[in-house]
């Protein structure tokens, strides 16, 4: 029988890009996975969490975790969002014994997509080509608070035809921080500024991230700045879905 | 008073200050990298440095009595100060007792925290900053703008003309070395003139009673030795077990600041000059400050009590690299300062600095004691919202956001709707102009949003 994982899709992708929840469901699926959406899913309440609105930050972490517990395995396409379940709902229960079980076992069975096809699937898209250069951001929250780094490499890596250069300063952030970038907007510009010139400068096609918001704002930055440089969450490439259009290109 | 915002788009807007926060925190990142790669099992230092200090402020107490019991035996004198102005004070009397004219200063942290720069000054003494980068912002009547490179947001053009203007024989070739040396005729006399010395610790050694400075100019120790009375201020979390513990955290200190394996001057004082010895003050105090670092430890933020004040969160801050230190406000910028300005002045007047910040947790992966900093400025987020303190307009637009999103059914329509609004306003694939995200679209476009969203597009799908 085949494993049932189940998709979070996160509101971000919900709402601004659902081919990017496609391109989830369908490389979950190449990987032998069959693929679940649970209902009651809207927000992580990451950006609750980061504002300090501790009250809102809990009930959006009790709805998720009761939408997800279900499930022998959670998948999300984004570092961030997997990064607060796996990291922060555990210390937002803390000192709550019904609810930090729960958290905690949900926090185990959850997995950023590419970190979850690399190293619990084995899986690489073989049968995927593209023809164009790329260059990587490295998304902050996965990077630091799940270890993703060489996971997105290895599967853009078999990709046929597709030649990654990399970025200097691809762990910089890139000025995104969720609610930071409307709240100190012109500190937020100048980090994005200096990150859109780095992308430039590499020359390639397409910039590649694991993490929409991040995306976004290096993409409307590159975008405003009239730049040719077109961005795809990883996923999309690596579900085969990087011929359809890009951020902010009409479908 | 200017707002952080304000401060922040002056930095901006000031195309010096960047080139002159790169220059320094880019040297210091790239040799930081080279120090650490060369290191053995750093992870493992690193962990031990922040298990040394955990251990020590668990027990603070009790190692604090046993420095004060060896530093007397050494010969020197320990007062104890509960706030700031009792700190300044405690110090000021030493000098009127001393009669004490002029003092020679050597570059503290804590100094600047208490404002002892000031309350020297209403004393009427006279103080000569000894340090190179505390002498250029004496000579500008200025701040620090960072806790290791006092004057990092001068470029050395700007020195130049600073000395040219104040030195009473400037150098005449524009080379560092001449400019060093017109800084040394102005200092060493001053310096050696000095009736005081007042100088922070980088380390109080409780088995032997010993303050340790470090220095890369050996200021500290022209300003401190020659002079007949030696008062050193530090706080009281700078307290180390013994010197193998001092070793460790030296260690650790110089390479997370410069990448250097050692600070040029690393010097251990314990107690005045002893019949016999051919230098040395006659009389050596240590004011032990505490300055809310106690309730700091009982309000949570214990984990900052480890700083040891290298640098290196802000060195590789992506804000502080853009807005530089003098923006934050405080004492201290960066990742540091933004959890201690909050405790230190007041989360009222200082709400921003844990808000000013991506939370990218790079400050965290440099720190050489593993202070969790995104942790901590979470923790200021907190209680900004719960004590009422954050706009009306963020609290308002969030909680409306939260509230929805607690309720799957409704947030389905709602979102629905707004994303159907937003697409209104494209052109093209994008958003140039958003109202209620003006800071976004000021800047950088906004991709326009899906038609429909994904929950809607697959259940129709699924449905067939």
């Amino acid at each position: 029988m085949k494993q049932r994982v189940a998709l979070f899709v996160t509101c971000l992708v919900d709402l601004m890009r659902p081919r990017i929840g496609f391109a989830a469901i369908q490389a979950l699926e190449a990987a032998g996975r069959e693929v679940v959406v649970p209902e009651g899913q809207t927000c992580c309440g990451q950006p609750a969490l980061n504002t300090g609105d501790r009250g809102h930050a809990e009930a959006l972490a009790k709805q998720t975790i009761a939408a997800l517990e279900p499930y022998e395995a959670v998948v999300l396409p984004s570092g961030s969002c997997a990064g607060t379940i796996c990291c922060h709902y555990p210390e937002l229960f803390e000192h709550d014994p019904e609810w930090l079980p729960r958290a905690q076992a949900v926090a185990g069975r959850t997995f950023e997509i590419m970190a979850y096809l690399d190293e619990v699937c084995g899986w690489r898209p073989d049968s995927v080509s593209l023809s164009a250069s790329a260059t990587y951001h490295d998304n902050c929250s996965g990077l630091r608070e799940l270890g993703i780094k060489a996971q997105p490499r290895r599967l853009l890596k078999a990709i046929d035809g597709l030649s990654l250069t990399q970025l200097p300063g691809e762990e910089t952030c890139c000025g995104f921080g969720g609610t930071f970038c409307v709240k100190y907007p012109a500190i937020s510009n100048a980090i994005v500024g200096e990150k859109a010139e780095a992308i430039e400068a590499t020359g390639a096609d397409l910039l590649l991230a694991g993490d929409l918001g991040c995306l976004m704002n290096m993409a409307g930055k590159l975008h405003r700045a009239g730049s040719k440089v077109r961005a795809y969450h990883a996923i999309e490439l690596i579900a085969g879905m990087g011929d359809g259009p890009a951020i902010g290109e009409e479908a | 008073m200017s707002t952080f915002t304000d401060r922040a788009d002056a930095a901006l807007a000031d195309p010096l200050l960047k080139i002159a926060v790169e220059r320094t925190a880019g040297t210091a990142e790239a040799k930081r990298a080279a120090a650490i790669a060369a290191f053995p099992d750093f992870e493992a230092a690193r962990a031990r440095a922040a298990a040394i200090k955990d251990h020590v402020i668990a027990h603070l107490g009790a190692y604090l009595e046993e420095f004060e019991a060896n530093a007397v035996a050494a010969g020197a004198c320990v007062h104890w100060a509960s706030t700031a102005d009792e700190a300044c004070r405690i110090v000021v009397e030493i000098c009127k007792t001393a009669g004490a004219r002029t003092v020679a200063r050597s570059k503290s942290m804590l100094g600047e925290e208490i404002g002892l720069p000031h309350a020297l000054a209403e004393a009427g003494i006279r103080r000569i900053e000894t340090d190179l980068a505390e002498h250029i912002i004496q000579l500008a009547d200025e701040r620090p703008s960072h806790i290791i490179w006092p004057a990092m947001h001068k470029t050395r053009e700007e020195v130049s003309a600073l000395f040219k203007a104040r030195h009473r024989s400037p150098h005449e070739e524009e080379t560092i070395a001449a400019m060093a040396e017109s800084a040394r005729r102005e200092l060493r006399m001053q310096m050696l003139g000095a009736d005081v010395g007042i100088s922070g610790a980088n380390f109080l050694v409780a088995d032997t009673g010993a303050v340790c400075t470090v220095t890369n100019e050996g200021n500290a120790e022209l300003s401190l030795v020659p002079p007949r009375v030696h008062i050193v201020t530090a706080g009281i979390e700078k307290i180390v077990p013994s010197m193998e513990h001092a070793v460790h955290m030296l260690r650790m200190l110089a390479r997370s600041a410069t990448g250097a394996a050692l600070t040029q001057y690393t010097t251990f004082y314990a107690g005045p000059k002893r019949p016999g010895d051919r230098d040395g003050p006659e009389e050596m105090h240590i004011v032990l400050v505490d300055n809310g670092r106690t309730k700091m430890r009982e309000e949570g933020l214990a984990d900052m009590l480890r700083c040891i004040r290298c640098g290196a969160c802000m060195n590789h801050c992506v804000v502080f690299r853009q807005i530089g230190g003098h923006a934050y406000g405080g004492t201290y910028p960066g990742p540091m300062g933004s959890v201690l300005t909050p405790a230190l002045d007041g989360l009222k007047q200082s709400r921003d600095l844990p808000n000013a910040c991506t939370l990218n947790g790079k400050c965290q992966e440099v720190c050489p004691v593993r202070i969790p900093l995104p942790t901590l400025l979470r923790g200021w987020r907190e209680r900004s919202w719960r004590e009422g303190l954050e706009p009306a307009s963020t609290r308002a637009g969030l909680g409306l956001w939260a509230w929805v999103a607690c309720r799957p059914a409704l947030y389905r329509v709602a979102t629905g709707v707004a994303m159907r609004a937003m697409r209104l306003l494209s052109r093209g694939g994008w958003i140039a102009r958003l109202p209620l995200a003006g800071g976004w679209t000021r800047y950088r476009d906004m991709p326009k949003p899906a038609p429909r969203s994904f929950m809607a597009q697959y259940r129709k799908e699924r449905r067939g």
